[in-house]
């Protein structure tokens, strides 16, 4: 009786730290650009939906970000709009990216919300910082909403809501991915 | 600098008899302050669409100039567009980028106005102005407002010849933009969201890029070889599949308002071409426009626009069906609102079609703008260096090839066109602006004395 509140904490624990490692080990494929990698971790049937933010009156905030599947996005895409993405950047000719951003993204505020078998929730803040040419830099930061689903020792992810705190871009392209 | 000389820009920093625009044009603050004035203050200005605001009280914020602006619709169903600024001190009355309100008020000193502009409210009326304000003096400043076929267009101008009259030969154009897929004019609904970003550009470089840069095409080789397409092969346009296999005039249009159309004229009547034939209502759907818009328009419908630009600064793009407007901010940066519309009659497997099409072909993570936006912010730095401001920019392109109303006397009005490629779009765009900047500046009228 005594040892089972301890074992569950213990186990939510080690989640939390393989999630955090998986998120640590994600970010690096980003930054090292090996971006055909990264698209491995995403589920077949991944969705990935940025809303675009806007400025509401106190408690009217339902309408903040744009609707996915009916509104404008920034993103509102699968994997082969992804993969299509990574294709694009590795042409060498997408000029936006050449030469490629140097970017390192960084997790933080990490949550695992609601976890089964099946399936684990987590919430996070994200930073986001871009260096390209000599002095073009970008910060992106905001919270990330992840479903992942378990994959052998690891996990895919299933599904990524991006929500930037930003409602005008203050970046000139969306070229990276979050 | 002195204001109004007559051959400041018209022959000078813009000299179109040699096909030559000084690079300053893009980067001086006082040729940028100048254009305020001179073109923003005068120009219709394109601030919405009329399904962002349906219901009585609607409102959004929208940008002229450097300025916002209310874009409403009133507790009587009129169009409005007020300047989002209290009448006391300045500060904005309405904070919100959409939503629905009778009235808009001032936070600093609670001045309220209505939804029709007027003053309706002044604290302290009585023991600090004595009843001496006389409210109906102090409404909000209003801008003429114009819908165009649900487009809605303002100018704080009154000189400024009616919309109609400004869009000039442009009409078929942007007439042939608002039709809808089947060739009849109806309701376009646009998506709720807009998408506002900044770039490090003039703002006259995506206003030049959309009014006519076919030449720019190697720059998006990049996307040509992904899937981007709704069609699911590769490349960038649905119509890319029907124009490869058809003859066609690729066609750069100039108007002498100096706006500009560009598109394709099949030169002959061609079938329609399956698309979407993964998708059946979508096929059907526009398998029935396509049959209904040959009836209509006859050989009209040879006509396939791909968009422009009406001076000074909002761009529509067809086929991709959006707005998308260069709010100047500054002399370097430019910040860009875009929206995306659908017919609003169409199934709803249409507009999701179309509405992802267009967020990843436009807009920041739009796979095409992206390389523009690249070419627009890396120009701007190249017309920044003092060394580099000595050598003009070269727009000589096709000059003295342009041909009057040609090649079919049907393409509207007092036009000149070039095949392929040609900067004659760009020349037509800033012989424009040269005159309208040639104009003397705003004076103030003195002040009344009933104020």
């Amino acid at each position: 009786m005594d040892a089972t509140p301890e074992s569950a904490f213990l186990a939510q624990v080690i989640l939390r730290h393989r999630v955090e490692q998986f998120y640590i080990a994600e970010a690096d494929l980003l930054d090292t650009r090996r971006f055909r990698e990264w698209l491995a971790l995403l589920d077949a049937d991944i969705r990935y939906w940025m809303p675009v933010a806007s400025n509401r009156e106190t408690g009217k905030w339902d309408g903040e970000y744009t609707r996915e599947g009916a509104d404008l996005n920034w993103f509102d895409e699968g994997r082969f709009e992804l993969e299509q993405r990574v294709e694009q950047i590795m042409t060498g000719l997408h000029w936006a990216e050449e030469p490629v951003s140097r970017t390192s993204h960084m997790i933080a505020n990490l949550r695992v919300v609601e976890a089964d078998d099946g399936r684990i929730d987590t919430h996070c803040r994200f930073f986001i910082y871009r260096n390209r040419n000599e002095t073009e830099t970008d910060f992106f930061v905001g919270k990330r909403h992840d479903r992942l689903r378990p994959d052998g020792g690891g996990f895919k992810i299933a599904a990524r809501e991006i929500f930037l705190d930003q409602s005008v871009l203050q970046a000139k392209n969306l070229t990276l991915f979050f | 600098m002195s204001g109004g000389g007559a051959r400041r820009y018209t022959g000078g920093l813009v000299n179109l008899d040699k096909g030559r625009i000084s690079r300053e044009i893009f980067t001086g603050q006082a040729i940028y302050d100048d254009e305020l004035e001179r073109i923003f203050a005068r120009s219709w200005l394109f601030v919405g669409h009329e399904s962002h605001v349906p219901e009585p009280g609607d409102y959004m914020l929208g940008r002229m100039g450097e300025e916002s602006v209310i874009f409403n619709r009133d507790r009587h169903g009129r169009l409005h567009v007020f300047l989002n600024n209290c009448r006391h001190r300045g500060m904005r009355v309405c904070r919100y980028d959409s939503g629905n309100s009778r009235k808009f008020a001032c936070p600093f000193h609670a001045w309220v106005f209505s939804d029709e502009g007027e003053l309706i409210g002044v604290p302290k009326l009585e023991s600090g102005y004595h009843n001496e304000l006389d409210r109906s003096q102090w409404g909000l400043i209003e801008a003429c407002v114009a819908s165009y076929h649900g487009y809605v267009f303002a100018c704080w101008d009154e000189e400024t010849p009616a919309f109609e009259d400004y869009l000039g030969d442009l009409r078929f154009y942007f007439d042939d933009y608002c039709e809808l897929p089947d060739g009849t004019h109806g309701d376009w609904e646009a998506f709720g969201g807009v998408f506002k970003w900044k770039v490090p550009c003039n703002w006259k470089f995506g206003a030049e890029n959309f009014g006519g840069d076919y030449y720019h095409n190697p720059s998006h080789a990049s996307v040509d070889a992904v899937v981007l397409s709704p069609a699911g092969t590769r490349g960038r346009h649905t119509y890319d599949t029907v124009s490869k296999t058809r003859a066609v005039h690729k066609l750069n249009i100039l108007t002498k308002e100096g706006h500009n159309a560009r598109g394709e004229l099949f030169k002959d009547d061609y079938a329609y071409v399956p698309t979407y034939q993964e998708m059946a209502v979508v096929e059907d759907y526009f398998r029935d426009c396509y049959a209904k818009r040959q009836a209509k328009l006859g050989e009209k419908a040879r006509w396939y626009g791909h968009g422009g630009t009406i001076f000074p600064n909002v761009s529509y793009s067809n086929g991709v069906q959006s707005m998308g407007t260069w709010h100047p901010s500054g002399p370097h940066e430019t910040e860009i609102w875009r929206i995306f519309l659908a017919p609003k009659s169409a199934p709803d497997e249409v507009k999701n079609v179309l509405r992802h099409y267009v967020i990843r072909y436009q807009g920041p993570s739009g796979l095409t703008e992206q390389d523009d936006m690249e070419n627009w912010s890396s120009a701007h730095q190249g017309a920044r260096g003092t060394i580099a401001k000595r050598h003009d920019f070269h727009y000589g392109m096709g000059m003295g090839h342009e041909r009057k109303g040609w090649p079919v006397s049907w393409l509207g009005g007092e036009i000149y066109a070039t095949e392929d490629v040609s900067e004659q779009n760009q020349r037509a765009y800033y012989g424009r602006w040269a005159r309208d900047m040639d104009r003397p500046p705003f004076q103030r009228k003195p002040l009344q004395a009933a104020e």
